[in-house]
C-alpha cells in the first residue's frame, strides 16, 4: 500500500475510530460527550428510540384490560405493570436525548411512522388470558433481549437497562400467575389460557428478531455490545426455558415439530412464518393502524394540558419576578 | 459592598459507565470558575473523569416535611415486587 495517497484527515479519523473500538473491546463505557463515530450515534438513536417507542406503544394492548381486570388484586398489578412500561419509555427517551436528538423529533418519528416499534404490539388482546400470555411470553422474551443490554457499551443506555430489568422481574411473574390461575380453574378458563398461548407463541418467537442469516447488523452490534448473543441464540434460550414452564401449566405449545433433542440438550422447533412477521413490520398487522391512532390521538388531545401547564408556569414566574422587585 | 459568589453543586462521574454523583458544593463567580474549582476541590486524586456544575439555586429539593405524602404511598404497593406473585418452586428462570 506504499502508493496510497495519505489523507491526513481520514487518517486521523481512522485512528480515532480505532481508539474508540479498542475502548469498547476493553469493556470501557462510552459517555455522551466522548468522541464517537457518527454511525455509532445514529445506530444508538435508532435502537434506543425504537426501544422507547415499544415501551410506550406496548402499554396499549394491556391498557385495554385494566378496567376489566377480574379482581382488585389483578387490576392493581396490571396497572402497576403498565405504569412501569411508561417509566421504561421515559428512561429510554431521555437516554436517547443525550445523543443530541430532541424529544419532539423522537415523537415526530413515531407519529409519522418513520420509526418502528416492536411489532408484537400490533396483535389484539381479545381475552383476559392475553394479559397472562403477554406477561409470561412477551415480557419473558423482552427480558432475554434486555438483560445483556445492561452491559452494553453506551453508558446511558446500560444504566437505563439496569433499572428496566430490575422492574421487569415482576411483570413476567404476574403474567405467569394469571396463566397458572386460569389453568387450575374451570375447563373453560384453561381453554382460554391455551387459546392465548396459541396466539402469542409465534409472535413471541418473532420478537427475538430475524434469523441470523437475515439479520444485517449483527456483526457491528456485537462489536458495540448492543448484542451479546445472536437472534437465533436468544430464541433458542427463550424456547428452552419456556417449554418447561408451559409443561407446569399443563398447556401445549402450538408447534407439532417441537421436540427435545437429546443430543444437543435443546428443543428443536418448527418453521417460523417470517412472511407474517414482515407483513406486520410493514404495517399490515391486525392492529397497526389502531395503535398509531390511539397514540397520536392521546398526544394531540393532550396538547391543551401541556399548553396550560406551560402557561401556568410562565405566570408563576412573572409573579415571582414581581415579588422579587 | 461586595457581592458573594454564588453556590454551585458539583457532580462527578468517577468512571465511564457510572452516573455522575453529587460530591458536594463550592462557591464560584461563574460556571467556568466552578468547573476549575471543582477540579481542584474534588478530583485531586483522580476521583473523576467528568464534572457537572449546577448553580445551587437551580435545584429544587423536596421538603422533608412532605415525606409522608411523597413516599409513603409506595409502602403498601407490594404488588410492584416480584415476591408478591406465588409460583410453584419448580418454575425456573423467572
Ligand atoms: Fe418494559
Ligand atoms: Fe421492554
Ligand atoms: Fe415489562
Amino acid at each position: 500500500m506504499e502508493k496510497d495517497v495519505k489523507n491526513p484527515r481520514s487518517e486521523r479519523s481512522r485512528s480515532l475510530e480505532e481508539i474508540f473500538e479498542a475502548r469498547i473491546a476493553r469493556d470501557e463505557k462510552i459517555e455522551p460527550k466522548d468522541w464517537m463515530p457518527e454511525k455509532y450515534r445514529k445506530t444508538h438513536i435508532r435502537q434506543m428510540s425504537q426501544h422507547a417507542h415499544s415501551e410506550i406503544i406496548g402499554m396499549l394492548p394491556e391498557g385495554n384490560w385494566i378496567t376489566r381486570a377480574p379482581s382488585l388484586r389483578r387490576k392493581a398489578a396490571l396497572l402497576a405493570k403498565v405504569q412501569d412500561e411508561a417509566g421504561h419509555g421515559l428512561y429510554l427517551y431521555s437516554a436517547c436525548e443525550t445523543l443530541g436528538i430532541s424529544r419532539d423529533e423522537l415523537y415526530e418519528q413515531l407519529h409519522s411512522g418513520k420509526a418502528k416499534y416492536s411489532s408484537i404490539f400490533n396483535y389484539p388482546t381479545v381475552t383476559w388470558a392475553d394479559m397472562g400470555a403477554i406477561g409470561w411470553l412477551v415480557d419473558g422474551a423482552a427480558i432475554i433481549n434486555q438483560v445483556p443490554l445492561c452491559n452494553t457499551s453506551f453508558g446511558p443506555y446500560a444504566r437505563a437497562m439496569v433499572r428496566v430489568c430490575k422492574e421487569e422481574s415482576f411483570h413476567q411473574r404476574q403474567g405467569y400467575e394469571i396463566m397458572l390461575k386460569l389453568c387450575n380453574g374451570t375447563p373453560e378458563q384453561k381453554e382460554m389460557a391455551q387459546d392465548a398461548l396459541n396466539r402469542w407463541w409465534w409472535p413471541s418467537l418473532m420478537m427475538l428478531g430475524p434469523t441470523d442469516d437475515k439479520s444485517v447488523h449483527t456483526e457491528q452490534s456485537m462489536k458495540w455490545k448492543l448484542k451479546r448473543k445472536t437472534n437465533d441464540e436468544l430464541r433458542q434460550q427463550f424456547i428452552d426455558q419456556t417449554v418447561p414452564q408451559a409443561d407446569i401449566l399443563g398447556l401445549t405449545i402450538p408447534d407439532p415439530d417441537l421436540k427435545r433433542n437429546e443430543e444437543t440438550g435443546h428443543y428443536d422447533f418448527g418453521e417460523i412464518d417470517w412472511e407474517e412477521f414482515w407483513q406486520v413490520v410493514k404495517g399490515h398487522g391486525p392492529c397497526n393502524k389502531k395503535r398509531m391512532k390511539a397514540r397520536v390521538d392521546a398526544w394531540e388531545n393532550g396538547a391543551w394540558v401541556r399548553d396550560a401547564a406551560m402557561a401556568y408556569a410562565e405566570k408563576q414566574e412573572k409573579k415571582n419576578l414581581k415579588k422579587a422587585i | 459592598m461586595s457581592k458573594n459568589w454564588p453556590l454551585w453543586e458539583i457532580f462527578v462521574r468517577s468512571k465511564n459507565g457510572l452516573e455522575h454523583r453529587h460530591f458536594g458544593s463550592l462557591h464560584a463567580a461563574d460556571a467556568e470558575m466552578a468547573l476549575a474549582n471543582a477540579r481542584d476541590v474534588y478530583t485531586r486524586r483522580m476521583e473523576g473523569v467528568s464534572i457537572w456544575v449546577v448553580e445551587s439555586k437551580h435545584i429544587t429539593a423536596s421538603n422533608p416535611e412532605n415525606n409522608g405524602e411523597l413516599f409513603e404511598p409506595a409502602q403498601d404497593k407490594i404488588y410492584r415486587h416480584p415476591t408478591f406473585y406465588e409460583l410453584p418452586d419448580d418454575v425456573k428462570h423467572m
